[in-house]
């Protein structure tokens, strides 16, 4: 457990100055801004909207954007930032010679790259939240302050998390044994590709086992304005197939880092 | 014996490229392992820090088996594997405190590990930034962060400067003769381990060739008279006809096998009587490279 926690530890201190722990922090914040920006300038239009409509237009856009497309392309991103740190460094050699265990050193690579991950995914709530908060003092006509969705919004995107980590478990194995960015990357492009397919365009009755369909079943009726309604129902089959498949991957990946040499 | 090694053999498909081999580096020695590149150096280093996994054979360091006592046998050992595996993106001392926090070291032993290898002054530059030299440098310090007993070191003079190879070659001696530590050395700079090592092995194609210590290696080597004169040939030719055996003639200095001491004051005193100006008259040891090169071609 030590082992873990020294290198949890460790690669926090390795990627602290690296696009790669920044961009978890500066997506949120741009994307969210931005839809602040429009609420903002074009704020007469929604000045007639019922407090919780109001919540939901604004909330579902940042939303929509991350689990239709962005979320896996992210991910894929974070994966290969968590690992490009050795290979660029040559440094596996270095790790595996730790008087450290390969399966400390190895989970820990991957709960760093799913924390990530989470705090992406929270930080999104909560600048969303933020932001909403400054546009009600900025604009009172605006009626955020009269509903209140913080706690929905944070499962949501929890959610949006669980049902990522497929993807995430998939990509970490993918950016851990290939050195070359164009191999794991080029599976996310098309996965993303056939996961929006598969679960938006065919509604493939299986396609929540796909892990790059999972996110965009997860947000799928959820939070969208005309069904007005603000419950999140964490545990769907869809979040469940993914954190299967995150275990199952996970294991394979350390039984396949256990019997890597390293040359 | 620190590292023994038992018909260690290993593959890389159907190529072997370590053979049998039956390594025996003392406590408190400088081992250089010697090869030309491709003999199976890193490959053999690689094996002793279970980077690669043990196919045939086995490996014992500190009189433990590597594969069931790894984390507490590497605990001990500090290692520099071909380049240096540093962070490009960290700044030395970066680099320093977190291996420092992953071996559980205090990261007070940073500073004087800077000091030891002269990285203060760019301590706080970032490592990307640093010559090669000063790469292997934060490598060696890297390596001895843990003060392990054992150090293996792959190469760790490439990209160094005169002064560079100078200065590690009294850091190994140092941490050797006064820290006892064992330090096991790879190089193909044969010159450079003479100056150093204890021990020696030396390795071609993967199999071991020459497996002892230093002297022992030079006694395998048998020592020459060397003769500056102003006619070579002609001295060459005198000495030949008065029974010597003449081992090498060159435009400015003959080279005869050497017997002893009085003898070599007889070749000398003959070439005088004959005329020969005699410019200089010496005991030479073969040398290590010249002897190495016999090793190998014979293999």
């Amino acid at each position: 457990m030590k082992g873990f926690l020294l290198s949890l530890q460790s690669e926090f201190y390795k990627s602290r100055k690296t696009l790669g722990f920044w961009s978890p922090i500066i997506l949120p914040l741009i994307i969210t801004f931005l839809v602040f920006l429009g609420f903002f300038l074009k704020s007469e239009k929604f000045v007639h909207d019922p407090p919780m409509m109001l919540w939901l237009k604004f909330s579902s856009i940042p939303i929509g954007i991350m689990g239709s497309l962005l979320l896996p392309m992210f991910v894929v991103f974070i994966a290969y930032s968590v690992n490009s740190i050795e290979h660029k460094a040559d440094t596996w050699k270095m790790l595996f010679t730790l008087p450290i265990s390969k399966w400390a050193i190895y989970s820990a690579k991957f709960v760093y790259t799913a924390f990530l991950v989470l705090m992406c995914m929270m930080l999104f709530a909560t600048f969303t939240i933020g932001w909403a908060n400054l546009l009600a003092a900025m604009k009172p006509e605006l009626k955020f302050g009269a509903f209140h969705m913080e706690k929905e919004l944070y499962l949501l995107y929890f959610k949006l998390f669980l049902a990522s980590l497929g993807i995430v478990s998939l990509q970490f194995l993918l950016s851990l044994l290939w050195k070359d960015f164009l191999k794991p990357m080029g599976i996310g492009f098309v996965g993303t590709i056939a996961g929006v397919i598969l679960s938006g365009t065919v509604k493939w009755e299986y396609a929540y086992l796909i892990p790059f369909s999972q996110p965009l079943l997860a947000i799928m009726g959820t939070g969208k304005p005309h069904q007005a309604k603000v419950g999140v129902d964490l545990l769907t089959k869809e979040v469940s197939a993914s954190l299967i498949i995150a275990i199952a991957i996970f294991i394979i990946g350390y039984f396949i880092v256990q019997r890597k040499s390293v040359k | 014996m620190v590292i023994s090694t038992n018909d260690l053999t290993h593959h890389f498909g159907d190529q072997p490229v370590v053979k049998s081999l039956n390594l025996q580096v003392p406590e408190g020695s400088i081992f250089g392992f010697l090869g030309p590149n491709g003999a199976g150096k890193t490959t053999t280093i690689k094996l002793l820090l279970n980077l690669l996994k043990t196919q045939q054979g086995s490996i014992h360091i500190f009189g433990q088996e590597l594969q069931s006592n790894r984390i507490g046998i590497l605990r001990q050992i500090g290692s520099l594997i071909e380049q240096p595996a540093i962070y490009t993106h960290l700044t030395g001392k970066e680099n320093l405190i977190n291996r420092a926090r992953l071996l559980q070291v205090n990261t007070s032993r940073v500073d004087d590990m800077l000091t030891l290898v002269h990285l203060t002054d760019a301590a706080h530059k970032k490592a990307g930034n640093y010559s090669l030299g000063m790469k292997q440098r934060l490598g060696i310090a890297l390596a001895l962060l843990a003060d392990p007993k054992l150090l293996l070191l792959d190469e760790p003079t490439n990209g160094l400067d005169p002064n560079g190879i100078i200065e590690m070659r009294e850091l190994l001696i140092k941490l050797c003769t006064q820290q006892g530590k064992t330090v096991f050395v790879s190089s193909h700079l044969l010159a450079e381990i003479e100056r150093m090592a204890t021990h020696v092995g030396i390795i071609n194609k993967g199999t071991m060739l020459f497996q002892g210590s230093i002297r022992d290696l030079e006694a395998l080597s048998q020592p020459l008279v060397q003769i500056e004169t102003d006619d070579t040939v002609e001295a060459a030719n005198f000495l030949k006809d008065r029974g010597y055996n003449i081992s090498h003639v060159a435009d400015d200095y003959l080279a005869l096998p050497y017997t002893t001491k009085q003898d070599m004051a007889q070749i000398n005193a003959s070439l005088h009587q004959k005329g020969q100006q005699v410019y200089s008259i010496y005991k030479v040891q073969k040398d290590l490279e010249e002897l190495f090169l016999n090793i190998t071609q014979q293999a």
